[in-house]
């Protein structure tokens, strides 16, 4: 199985019993860089998909939280190839890892080498926010050659016709955003947020998961059965943040 | 990036003097393009068709020289600096940018985004400004306009621009300290995107300088681009023939590429940019991004940029906010690669010189920014008596008594 269709499977097996899969995001390094890897670990035994965020200092399209944990993590000296080296050394993580980066930094790493680095530590897509379809061709042709996934974004303003362009060019799953707006804010989940779901559902050959605003139980009870997954960020960021239990606070969105 | 890394040259400069450049995909050559999250692109393209259709329409046009000339106050004077040309040793000229309404360049593009942004129903204004400049002259073309107006400024710039702020409050801009990243210019344009973010259809974004996603760059340049068309007219009308050299200083890059479009064609001119070169050429002591950058992108514009080896962004340092960012827009980029425009660094101290010259010999008190291009200005004739050169003075210096205060007022007069 190629790497991109692991997160296709994980999430669609997750999403079989009617429970959203749950994709959680975790920033690299925050709140302290040697936790790390046991965040990581406990995060990927109770998600079904971890999103593994790459710091950068100027995060544009992420809230208050996402941002000073970025900028923490970066004063810990936290960057990519540091990322990749502890993603590697752990062995034996059956859940799919996505690395969530702003474009310049994997510019600077070298877009013709981060495939194979992905691939060697065993990542199995990207998130790229500030690099949209029409500039993703170079970067999305490079991880395809190692079976690595490019996930696109697509938000309620995104016209009908482009829609049907970012989902039919994603891989892994559709990333839906929920709000205009930056990551981290709660949101009510109201009608039109259903409706504008149900039609990413209706273009997406690939698994839909919902994200922006999502860090309660209700609001992953409202969007049940309109997606296939939920994404959850900013929340989770400030559950670590206050050293609080990773895993229990998953099972509790999860409701179990 | 060297011209050798460019082997198209003389294609590129030729597509950007007849026009061409930026290309449909928003590219100065390799530089420039939209990289911005995906909620912004309906925005981007409803402001690019918008601009298509509007920028040169002979009615936009008409309304924006109307309020050029009757609320600006173009054209803008040409002065000879006549007692600097006498100690330098070669002629100098001066595009008064100053003398524009609110004190600076930055007011061309404020009331031309401001009459788009109305024409294309924006119910609310989003700016960013450094130095003060452009928030001033974004709220004052809003209060023209009868458009509410949000500005966010770095906490550091509002301290050392401090009446600037109190200008915009006046002017009924509402103004946000920005209190995250750097606390400067960049953490502001973060801020803006922010907001422009949580509503892409109502707000409207009035990006102050030539950088950020396609179509700014090329909108912003426009609506500069009558500094350098005014220039060059009145040099030939006042000393029949073109400058030997043109310089501005850049910071975004915005007065600059105002200044240097119409010279482009002039194969005879030298035109030279002056970066920002702070306290040393080392990474954060300064903001010179040509200098002293790589490529990468910030801000939705793939460009020259002040970056580790990582990719992250590095603080910059100049004693003038305006241009203290550490990118630069994506036409500069494409300049310096193709060799047409030479980039220089004026340190600190050196602007501070230029502020202290033009103030004592020609009773004007220019802006710290300008008197970066007054540095080099200086360097340059020295270097060619009896040359003549133009310097784009983009703004006065007013705004930046804190800052004179603490330098050239305390120390003890030369």
């Amino acid at each position: 199985m190629k790497a991109h269709e692991r997160i296709t499977s994980a999430i669609r097996g997750a999403a079989a019993g009617g429970e959203p899969a749950l994709v959680a995001y975790l920033t690299a390094g925050f709140p302290q860089r040697a936790d790390f890897a046991a965040h990581l670990e406990a995060i990927a035994g109770a998600a079904d998909v971890v999103e593994i965020g790459v710091p950068f200092t100027d995060p544009m399209a992420d809230g208050v939280t996402i941002q000073r944990a970025s900028l923490a993590a970066l004063a810990q000296g936290v960057t990519l190839k540091w990322i990749l080296a502890e993603v590697a050394r752990l062995e034996d993580l059956r859940t799919p890892l996505l690395l969530m980066s702003y474009l310049n930094p994997l510019l600077a790493f070298g877009v013709s080498e981060l495939a194979e680095s992905a691939a060697r530590a065993g990542i199995s897509g990207f998130i790229v926010p500030d690099l949209p379809l029409d500039e993703s061709h170079e970067l999305q042709a490079a991880l395809a050659a190692e079976g690595i996934a490019l996930v696109q974004m697509v938000t309620p303003v995104t016209e009908p016709q482009r829609l049907a362009a970012l989902c039919a060019g994603s891989q892994g799953f559709v990333y839906a955003v929920t709000m205009t707006g930056t990551t981290g804010r709660n949101v009510a989940v109201p009608d039109e947020v259903i409706a504008y779901l149900e039609r990413v559902r209706a273009s997406s050959p690939l698994p839909v998961c919902a994200g922006f605003g999502i860090r309660s139980r209700a609001q992953v009870e409202r969007l049940r059965g309109h997606v296939d997954g939920v994404v959850v960020g900013s929340a989770l960021v400030e559950v670590l943040e206050r050293g609080e239990d990773p895993a229990r606070w998953l099972r509790e969105l999860r409701g179990r | 990036m060297s011209v050798a890394a460019l082997p198209e040259t003389q294609g590129l400069l030729e597509a950007l003097i007849a026009g061409q450049l930026p290309d449909a995909r928003g590219r100065f050559g390799p530089f420039g393009g939209r990289y911005v999250p995906e909620t912004l692109i309906p925005p981007l393209e409803r402001l690019a068709r918008g601009v298509r259709e509007h920028l040169h329409a002979r009615e936009f046009q008409a309304e924006l020289a109307a309020q050029l000339t009757s609320w600006v106050g173009r054209p803008t004077a040409l002065t000879h600096a006549a007692r600097l040309s006498g100690r330098w040793g070669a002629q100098l000229w001066l595009k008064r940018e100053d003398l524009a309404h609110t004190g600076a360049h930055k007011i061309n593009n404020a009331i031309g985004q401001a009459l788009l942004a109305r024409r294309l129903g924006a119910r609310r204004i989003v700016a960013e400004t450094g130095a003060g400049q452009h928030g001033v002259a974004s709220a004052a073309a809003c209060a023209r306009l009868g458009l509410p107006c949000t500005v966010y400024m770095g906490a550091v710039d509002m301290e050392r621009q401090a009446p600037n702020v109190g200008r915009m409050r006046l002017l009924g801009a509402t103004v946000v300290p920005v209190t995250s990243g750097d606390r400067t210019l960049r953490a502001a344009i973060d801020e803006a995107l922010r907001d422009w973010v949580s509503d892409p259809l109502g707000t409207y974004y009035l990006l102050g300088s030539v950088v950020g996603p396609h179509p700014y760059p090329y909108l912003v340049r426009e609506l500069q681009a009558v500094i350098g068309r005014e220039a060059r007219a009145q040099m030939l009308a006042a000393t029949g023939r073109l400058p030997d050299a043109v310089i501005a200083c850049v910071g975004g890059g915005s007065n600059s590429i105002g200044a240097f479009h119409a010279f482009l064609a002039d194969g005879a001119v030298e035109i030279i940019g002056v970066e920002a070169g702070g306290r040393s050429p080392k990474l954060g002591d300064n903001a010179a991004t040509v200098a002293y950058g790589r490529p990468g992108v910030l801000h939705g514009t793939y460009s020259m940029l002040l970056q580790d080896a990582d990719g992250q962004v590095q603080e910059t340092h100049s004693v003038s906010a305006g241009l203290d960012y550490p990118g630069v827009g994506p036409e500069h980029a494409l300049l310096a690669a193709i060799g047409r425009v030479r980039y220089e660094t004026a340190s600190d101290a050196e602007s501070l010189a230029g502020v202290r010259a033009l103030s004592e010999y020609e009773g004007i008190l220019p802006a710290i920014e300008s008197a970066h291009a007054l540095a080099a200005a200086e360097r340059w004739a020295r270097a060619h008596p009896g040359g003549t050169v133009l310097v784009c003075l983009s703004g006065r210096g007013d705004k930046d008594m804190p800052t004179l205060q603490q330098t050239l007022l305390a120390a003890p007069a030369s």
